[in-house]
């Protein structure tokens, strides 16, 4: 089975986001980077199918060549092959980002054959414009779910179960490979790197593909921070000592009445 | 012209969501000087036109086809595309809920245009055609972003939450018109096959009380005394994601961006650093009390109440004294 995974490289922020003072970006002076933990957890559900059912996991980026971080990453926890797609180290808009990729992965199928799933996370984490995969699976005439949960393979017969929660319990969807899927976080739990595989993963060679993708009618003009509350904590107490100003505050809101609960 | 809103429903029954979007594009289309129409997908959401007409719904465009029994993303998408070649509005909106996004990706893809994903607030062009502005937000809500987008049809979704849902006094006057859409038979490979309901029960996202866990519990042990207080006060369990990637408790408890948004009317956040990640799942609470041994951490910080201290002593400690009270 051929898999493909989708990722893109954000910054990991702490407490706060800050913005550069131009208003186009992140500022990441001070921050580590990373990938969305949707997208984690698609490089680890590549690599699981790959597992079970033989074949081989590729990763894909598109973004500055300091991306390689994130695929080797990828790499690192045992996807084969990763290519990436070089960008200025702007933000691109979703038409552009997701006509670039497809050019990517038609030119990769044209190589090396087609991929029978295509994984994509549900939304990214900076932008969260929640259609870049829906965008290339569109383009590429294939099926595609977004959010999805539980996913089973079946290579012998080519279905694909997937399934996505809803508020009344789970969607399921029946699809025959080639398939496109949106994970989201919970289908599995992410493995850790070993020291074998992150050795490993500095000799992945790392292909990349410079596409032609026109720039796309959506564009970012800045970034700002939400407005926030000033907020002033009221310190309840320290230690087990508080619980009496704890529970006075819980009756307070009415949350506990001394009289009816546990009555 | 029309301002057109898709109205998101499952197998009949309009998502609360389509309320808050309807009342965006209510205010958009009077902004716009154009009437508000609704699209119904599939003939089972017949019935929604009343409650559309309450939100301000002028006429409901209601699309029959026997692929449409059934949510699918494809079958909808293409459903949309076809309203919109007929109707030519200014705008489509939908709800940033998954199906909204979903659908309105899979409509802008096919027709190659914009799509603008959880919107705040929106300010059309002057002309049609030209550049609208809207207030969008980023990583979950944390960071906004000024946009500008250029067509003659803008894809929007509402985020979710951001707007009160109001009807109307009265139902404004609504016609409905009944249409069919050409729909290629092979769209239907992605329709819903099959449900698997879940029990009925508060959820993390309804419950009144969200005790939550992270880092900090130590081990999925840990997590007894929080559950315990959790079953004191009718609430359930939460955790942070540091908690469900050891494996500790499973994804269905985690709040905040990738996992799920809480509105309880008390958060009890024990052992939670408050990564922006985390906060925005919780900022919607009422009330926010961080257990925390550092009174630095940005939880703290950001709470309304704190207790500092170890909360695997502090968390027994209240549930002895709401015992003690209750004399159970
Ligand atoms: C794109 C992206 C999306 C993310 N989405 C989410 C998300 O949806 N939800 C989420 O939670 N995180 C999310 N994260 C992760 C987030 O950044 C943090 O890593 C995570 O929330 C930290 O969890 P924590 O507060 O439990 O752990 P820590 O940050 O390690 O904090 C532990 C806290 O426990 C306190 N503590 C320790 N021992 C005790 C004790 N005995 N008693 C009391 N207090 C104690 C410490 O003082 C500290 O404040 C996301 C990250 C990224 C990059
Ligand atoms: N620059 C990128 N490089 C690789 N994959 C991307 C990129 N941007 C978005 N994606 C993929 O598309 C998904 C949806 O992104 P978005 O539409 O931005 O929410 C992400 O979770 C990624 O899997």
């Amino acid at each position: 089975m051929r898999v493909l995974v989708c990722v893109k490289r954000v910054p990991a922020p702490g407490a706060r986001i800050n913005v550069t003072p131009d208003g186009q970006a992140v500022d990441t002076a001070f921050l580590g980077f990373t990938m969305s933990p949707h997208e984690e957890c698609a490089v680890e559900e590549a690599i699981r199918q790959v597992e079970q059912h033989g074949g081989e996991a590729t990763v894909l980026t598109l973004g500055p060549t300091e991306a390689d971080e994130q695929v080797r990453y990828a790499a690192s926890l045992g996807v084969q092959k990763a290519m990436l797609l070089p960008t200025d180290g702007t933000d691109w808009d979703p038409q552009r980002t997701a006509r670039a990729i497809t050019e990517a992965i038609q030119q990769m199928e044209t190589v090396d054959g087609p991929f029978d799933l295509i994984l994509f996370g549900n939304e990214s984490a900076d932008s969260g414009g929640f259609q870049v995969g829906i965008r290339a699976a569109v383009a590429l005439g294939r099926p595609m779910v977004n959010g999805i949960k539980f996913l089973t393979v079946t290579p012998a017969d080519g279905m694909v179960e997937a399934r996505r929660e809803s508020d009344a319990g789970m969607e399921v969807y029946k699809l025959t490979m080639p398939v496109v899927i949106g994970v989201k976080e919970g289908i599995n739990l992410p493995r850790y790197p070993t020291m074998k595989g992150r050795l490993a993963s500095k000799k992945v060679r790392v292909d990349t593909f410079s596409p032609s993708a026109e720039i796309g009618r959506q564009k970012l003009v800045e970034l700002y921070q939400a407005a926030e509350q000033a907020s002033s904590t009221v310190i309840l107490g320290k230690g087990p000592e508080a619980a009496g100003a704890v529970v006075d505050l819980l009756e307070e809101l009415g949350l506990f009445n001394a009289g009816k609960v546990g009555a | 012209m029309m301002l057109l809103v898709v109205a998101e429903h499952d197998r009949g029954s309009l998502s609360g969501a389509t309320l808050e979007a309807l009342t965006f594009g209510r205010s958009l289309a009077e902004k716009l000087g154009v009437p508000l129409g609704a699209l119904t997908i599939g003939a089972n959401a017949d019935e929604c036109a009343a409650d559309l007409a309450l939100y301000g719904a002028s006429v409901v465009h209601q699309a029959h086809h026997d692929a449409l029994n059934d949510y699918g993303p494809e079958t909808w998408g293409a459903t949309v595309v076809a309203a919109v070649a007929t109707l030519d509005p200014v705008a489509v909106l939908s709800c940033g809920t998954d199906r909204g996004n979903e659908v309105l990706a899979q409509a802008a893809a096919r027709l190659d245009v914009p799509m603008v994903a959880n919107c705040l607030e929106v300010e059309p062009p002057v002309v049609r055609g030209g550049d609208w502005k809207v207030t969008r937000v980023r990583w979950g809500g944390s960071l906004l972003e000024h946009a500008v987008v250029s067509c003659e049809t803008v894809f929007l979704t509402v985020t979710f939450h951001a707007t009160v849902a109001e009807p109307l006094g009265a139902a404004v006057a609504c016609t409905t018109s009944s249409f069919t859409p050409d729909l290629d038979a092979s769209l239907t490979r992605t329709t819903v096959a099959e449900r698997v309901t879940r029990e009925a029960g508060v959820t993390l996202s309804t419950s009144p009380v969200v005790v939550g866990g992270g880092r900090g519990v130590g081990s999925p042990e840990g997590f007894a005394p929080l559950t315990e207080l959790a079953g004191l006060l009718g609430g359930i369990v939460g955790c942070s994601r540091a908690v469900t990637n050891s494996g500790w408790r499973n994804h269905t408890d985690q709040v905040g961006q990738t996992g799920t948004r809480i509105a309880p009317d008390i958060y009890i956040a024990c052992g939670i650093s408050g990564a922006i990640q985390h906060w925005v799942g919780a900022m919607a609470s009422k009330k926010i009390l961080a257990i925390n041994t550092d009174p630095e951490a940005n939880m703290v910080t950001r709470a309304d109440y704190a207790v500092i201290g170890d909360l695997h002593q502090v968390v027994p400690a209240i549930s002895a004294e709401i015992r003690r009270r209750t004399g159970a």
